[in-house]
């Protein structure tokens, strides 16, 4: 199982904040980042514009990620817009 | 060195929070205090409140981590950040970042690079709301990512 976490616009655009995905949705013993994205994009276009999105970054248990970085059992996947803190 | 992050809906008084980074060390001979406000207006409109919100956990981490980089490039003796998340409302205090050191320039420099580093790394996003009801996400500027760029020559 994995968890995959949804913030800011993003959430509002995809109507939800958090999903689980298993074994069952996503190969997870050779799983990464470009991986994910290409299995969430199948579920509408919403979904693929967000992902496809140049300027969407992701995390991988809460350190910045690349569509290379492996994800595995357990982890915490957030996919969110440029930040606007401060 | 002192660290301290927090992250949360209370609002912070720069004062204690002054005297606090001044306690640290009897050699500190500098201390530099930014404070963000939220203003009233952006990009013509009226504003009327604004939400925060963050990734509870990675935004902790991740100014740590900001923190621990100035910390490598300037000799300090502490940092304090301190970001409000919630709903505010204009001239509201939206973030701190304080540091002391024992000369100006190390102190000078270090506040703002946690500040530059912050609004382009740390994960929060405001959404606001316009007098004439619209409802908004900010969208991130390019000026401040060209701010953080400066660091890194």
């Amino acid at each position: 199982m994995i968890t995959v976490l949804f913030f800011a616009k993003y959430r509002e655009l995809l109507g939800t904040a958090k999903i689980s995905l298993s074994g069952a949705d996503i190969d997870l013993t050779k799983c990464t980042v470009a991986a994910l994205k290409a299995s969430l994009a199948e579920r509408g276009a919403l979904w693929c514009d967000v992902l496809a999105a140049e300027n969407t970054l992701c995390a991988v248990n809460q350190d910045l990620a690349g569509d290379d970085t492996p994800i595995s059992v357990g982890d915490e996947v957030a996919f969110y817009p440029p930040v606007t803190g401060g | 060195m002192s660290v301290i992050v927090r992250v949360g809906e209370a609002d912070f008084d720069v004062g204690a929070e002054c005297r606090a980074l001044a306690s640290h060390s009897r050699q500190s001979g500098a201390i530099v205090q930014f404070v963000g406000l939220m203003r009233d207006s952006n990009q013509g409109d009226d504003v009327l409140t604004m939400e925060l919100e963050h990734y509870p956990g990675m935004t902790e981490r991740c100014i740590t981590e900001i923190v621990n980089r100035a910390q490598q490039r300037w000799p300090l003796f502490a940092v304090t950040v301190i970001h409000r998340v919630g709903v505010l409302q204009p001239q509201d205090q939206i973030v701190f970042v304080g540091v002391s050191a024992a000369h100006r320039q190390d102190a000078f420099q270090s506040c703002e690079f946690i500040m530059d580093y912050l609004k382009t790394e740390a994960p929060f996003w405001k959404k606001e709301c316009t007098l004439n009801g619209e409802q908004r996400w900010v969208d991130a500027r390019q000026t401040d990512q060209q701010a953080r760029k400066r660091w890194q020559d």
